[in-house]
């Protein structure tokens, strides 16, 4: 198992955020959770990714324990947090952004292989190379921040609210980006709160309720399920 | 209005003025990086004047020869306050912050009377005084070597912190710090490294600085107050965080304090006075400075 991720809990100020959060995510697969605003989806992402602290629980990365790391000590592992609102640097060029995604050592390695990469996924960063992050468009700049992601070389890359104040062409267009990244093997945990589109994309998911992981299923079954068609697509 | 007296005020303006730029970017620096102001800036910089005097009496060491010294030190004290003091506090109320550097620059202040005497010192023929009788005419301006040297060597440090900060993977890493810490983590980036760079980059400028200065300033316990001071308003007025800010400011300051006696006859005993008052007309206009980023 890639990730697995044991019964967490976790807390803002000792405000709970999250209760009992459990789910796994193998080498190859599309993993989404969905839920509501304010389920603690972010919360789970940010736990994972060393932004949070868990009160309770594990998680583990090829078997190691990485609660309680450091952020930057999981990012080298190539555990790889697009966040949610994209957080660019806005002071920095295209091109700027896209090299400190690549600042780990690991990363370093592969990275104009990885440049090209991201180039030809994204052709429109290419042209804006040298353009401050900050003058990109809504959808420019969530190109961005999933190149930037993608910079780090992730074993896993997480996506937080990809879609989010996104105008809805350009929503299809960031999830037909996330499929074809997927389709070349990269293992994709993904947070939405678009429910339809991220559950048709992804192997399995989980559904998340105030902090607390009430089912899981393939994309399909759940698609299915009576309890996700009634509060999440209002079907 | 006599125009070599001016031309000679110009050039002496400019030529302090650079050394003030390098003092105020290392305050501007560490300010940038993580918002915490260094109000013990100016005694590093006594402690590099002392420290290039000492390397002058007891080792026989000339300012210019003691300077990798100098500045290896400052930078050592650099990193260290930061990993003993400013690390700790990191999350603390902002009075705390403030009291921390503040009563560090006073402890400092008070270690160095207590230890070498409230007296000025000055560094006994310094290498760079005795070149070619220590001034060179250039038209009618005279200009001390020991003044155009620090300028030369502070304009040298900092280009080499501009480019550093500008042109290295490294510096690009301190930027993305500086904007977003907490997004910069997730890219793999130790934001304490960078925090502790900050600080050595900042103790290294002040020590260049200082190494310069010891060639022709008088040195006591309280010499960096009025440094201190000036780069305060040269980083307020060429905007908190911003390093081309601090060197247009500081040349700037430098220009208005020498040029000021003779073009609005104030005496010189008041020079430092039109500079406060051009820095408060700029915060009452433009509070961010003149390449403020808020």
């Amino acid at each position: 198992m890639l990730l697995e991720v044991r019964h967490i809990a976790a807390s803002y100020d000792g405000v709970p955020a999250l209760h009992d959060v459990s789910f796994t995510v193998d080498e190859g697969e599309v993993v989404t959770i969905i839920g509501s605003n304010g389920a603690g989806k972010t919360t789970t992402i940010r736990t994972i990714s060393g932004q949070l602290r868990p009160d309770r629980g594990e998680i583990l990365f090829r078997g190691t324990r990485i609660d309680g790391l450091p952020a930057h000590r999981i990012a080298e592992m190539g555990i790889a947090h697009v966040p949610e609102g994209r957080r660019l640097f806005n002071r920095l060029t295209v091109l700027q952004n896209l090299l400190v995604g690549s600042f780990t050592r690991r990363a370093r390695a592969e990275e104009d292989a990885m440049l090209e990469r991201v180039f030809t996924l994204f052709p429109r960063l290419k042209e804006r190379a040298n353009q401050r992050a900050g003058t990109l468009s809504g959808g420019e700049q969530q190109m961005l921040a999933i190149g930037r992601g993608l910079m780090l070389q992730p074993v896993i890359l997480m996506l937080d609210e990809p879609s989010l104040g996104l105008a809805p062409m350009l929503v299809d267009e960031i999830f037909n980006t996330i499929r074809q990244i997927a389709r070349e093997g990269m293992t994709i945990l993904l947070v939405e709160q678009n429910v339809r589109e991220s559950l048709e994309l992804s192997d399995r998911a989980y559904v998340l309720q105030t902090g607390t992981t009430v089912a899981e299923g393939t994309g399909a079954e759940l698609l299915e399920s009576e309890m996700v068609r009634r509060a999440y697509l209002g079907l | 209005m006599d125009t070599t007296l001016l031309l000679q005020a110009l050039t002496n303006g400019l030529l302090i003025g650079m050394v003030y730029a390098l003092i105020s970017v290392g305050l501007t620096l560490i300010f940038g990086l993580m918002e915490i102001v260094n109000f013990a800036h100016g005694e590093f910089l006594m402690l590099a004047m002392y420290a290039a005097f000492w390397a002058s009496v007891l080792l026989n060491l000339d300012p210019m020869v003691s300077l990798p010294l100098t500045v290896g030190g400052l930078a050592l004290l650099g990193l260290v306050t930061y990993r003993g003091i400013i690390a700790q506090i990191l999350n603390a109320p902002m009075l705390a912050q403030i009291f921390a550097t503040f009563g560090l620059g006073l402890f400092l202040r008070g270690l160095a009377q207590y230890l070498w005497s409230p007296n000025f010192r000055t560094i006994e023929r310094p290498w760079l005084g005795q070149i070619s009788g220590g001034t060179v005419n250039l038209g009618g301006v005279f200009l001390g070597v020991p003044q155009i040297a620090a300028a030369i060597l502070a304009g040298v440090a900092f280009a080499a912190l501009y480019l550093f900060i500008s042109r290295t993977r490294i510096g690009l890493a301190l930027q993305a710090v500086a904007e977003d810490k907490s997004t910069a983590e997730l890219m793999g980036i130790d934001s304490h490294r960078m925090f502790a760079l900050g600080w050595v980059l900042g103790g290294a400028c002040v020590g260049v600085a200082g190494a310069v200065l010891a060639s022709f300033y008088p040195i006591t316990p309280t010499v960096g107050i009025l440094f201190a001071l000036i780069a305060y308003i040269v980083v307020a007025l060429g905007g908190f965080g911003s390093v081309p800010g601090a060197l247009v400011a500081g040349l700037l300051v430098g220009l208005v304090q020498e040029a000021s006696p003779i073009l609005f006859g104030v005496p010189t005993t008041y020079k430092y006075a039109v500079v406060f008052a051009l820095y408060l007309v700029v915060v009452l206009i433009r509070p961010q400075g003149l390449f403020g980023r808020f």
